[in-house]
């Protein structure tokens, strides 16, 4: 099992050590479409947990990503707007969005672990 | 209760998304996804199910003068088999809803309306109807469009019809492999050259079937349905016009009618004809990276609002963002620059002209008889 972390909104996120790794899940993916686009944040952006910091728009429609945590954007995935597969890879692997860097790991408490998403999404059908 | 079309089963099967669309269950997308179809319309061939449309035909014996009362275009000299673009106008010049007119005869045409309009226009047609005159709602027939480079022979191969001397915008009649009529018009929503063929309801899945047999053929859904009719600059009903815009500012003006004075709304929609309406429908294409939809809001370059994106989204054929909406006559100038305002972020914007991609509707090759 992975040590990954979901979020109701379907964002997959990594943690590694204060930062997140955050990015989408494939319902999420799914759900949206052909990507056409990835609006991603600035560097040093200030975000607190459940606003968005970054937006994916598909031909359909445009979604979204929340940050799981208060903390401040350390890194954006530069590559993926000229490469949008990028978002299928798994979140440590360059499926990433932004690194957002946190102070506070309490806020981590109420993600879902894998098993616990998939039950999520099952019910979502 | 959603309403169904007479091919609710068919897109089941096929396995698509379905979603409300004016009050129908309707296929949004089948499985290859939005972009797919839009490209394969482009590329070969896609069949739509439009049966939620309105189709009716209206007949007496000066059935013309009544469309000429009801719409801006003319009519009384419409030849048989024409079809006509037009719009329904109220006493404000503004838009009841668009439709295709076609003259069936000297005192009868057909019209094609749209679904979320239906009871609207229905109401509307029936309260100024002349007494002498008949509205037959063709609820016993469904709508199928067939669109792009491959339509042509898929309604010769269907309708043993040969349709190569059909020009656009004409309606020919045919009959299914049941011998039932079915009366199959060259036009479409697409810019692809294509028909939309009504046949009765209980005949619309075999159409169907046998246009899908076709391996170039594919069923599109309504998604892109919308992304194509955009690249068009097409207005969609209740998004780049309504009750409030009048053909003018839509830039639809040319549906007017050189001999037509009286029709209902005319003082308005003339006026604006003789000195320029105040603002007018553009299209718009985004310089910078983004995509702006509707409801995103139009700015000079003074970051001043000026108007607000009617339709708005991603081009899969200029894979770029286009939209269109009303903007003062002063930034309707091609090539005008523009921010389209996106989640508060100033995307560079031009005024472009329609369409933004190139129509292949087929031209009129020669004079119709």
């Amino acid at each position: 099992m992975s040590d990954l972390k979901f979020t109701n909104e379907h964002e997959c996120v990594k943690v590694d050590g204060n930062v997140v790794w955050v990015g989408i899940t494939k319902y999420a993916q799914d759900a949206l479409g052909d990507l056409v686009f990835v609006e991603l944040p600035a560097i040093g952006k200030k975000v607190k947990k459940g606003e968005y910091f970054a937006v994916v728009e598909s031909v359909k429609t445009a979604a979204e990503v929340y940050s799981p945590v208060d903390g401040e954007v350390i890194e954006a995935n530069a590559a993926m707007p000229n490469d949008l597969e990028m978002i299928k890879k798994p979140v440590g692997q360059g499926g990433w969005i932004a690194k957002i860097k946190f102070s506070d790991a309490s806020q981590l408490a109420g993600l879902m672990d894998e098993t616990s998403y998939k039950k999520y999404v099952d019910g979502l059908a | 209760m959603l309403l169904t079309t007479p091919l609710h089963a068919n897109h089941i099967a096929l396995g698509a998304k379905m979603g409300e669309f004016a009050g129908y269950d309707m296929p949004l997308f089948y499985k290859d996804g939005v972009m797919k179809e839009h490209e394969w319309t482009r590329s070969h061939c896609g069949v739509f199910d439009v049966s939620h449309m309105g189709q009716a035909t209206l007949s007496g014996p000066d059935i013309a003068g009544f469309l000429e009362r009801l719409t801006p275009s003319s009519f009384r000299d419409k030849k048989i088999n024409r079809a006509q673009y037009t719009v329904l106008t109220n006493e404000q010049g503004g838009i009841v809803d668009d439709l295709i007119v076609t003259r069936l005869s000297d005192k009868e045409f057909f019209v094609v309306f749209n679904a979320g309009c239906k009871a609207k226009d229905i109401v509307w047609i029936k309260k100024h109807l002349p007494l002498d005159s008949t509205f037959y709602h063709m609820k016993d027939h469904a709508l199928i469009a067939v669109q792009g480079r491959w339509a042509e022979r898929v309604i010769h191969e269907i309708f043993d019809f040969d349709p190569r001397d059909m020009s656009y915008m004409t309606l020919a009649r045919a009959q299914t492999r049941y011998g039932s009529p079915a009366m199959i018009s060259r036009l479409g929503y697409t810019g692809e050259d294509g028909f939309e063929v009504s046949v009765p309801n209980v005949e619309a899945a075999d159409v169907w079937q046998a246009m899908l047999a076709h391996s170039e053929v594919k069923p599109i859904g309504l998604a892109a349905r919308d992304s194509l009719r955009l690249e068009m600059g097409y207005p969609l009903y209740g998004h780049d016009i309504n009750d409030e815009t009048s053909p003018v500012e839509a830039d639809i003006g040319w549906i007017i009618g050189k001999d037509n004075k009286n029709f209902i709304g005319a003082d308005r929609v003339l006026k604006e004809r003789a000195e320029g309406p105040k603002r007018k429908r553009v299209g718009i294409a985004l310089l910078g990276e983004g995509v702006a939809r509707e409801g995103a809001e139009i700015r000079n370059i003074h970051d001043q609002k000026i108007g607000a994106f009617t339709s708005g989204g991603f081009s899969p054929t200029l894979k770029k963002s286009i939209g269109m909406g009303y903007v003062p006559a002063e930034n309707a100038k091609i090539g005008e620059m523009l921010f389209i305002n996106v989640r508060g972020r100033n995307i560079a914007a031009e005024v472009t002209a329609l369409p933004f991609v190139p129509a292949k509707t087929k031209t009129i090759k020669k004079k119709a008889a």
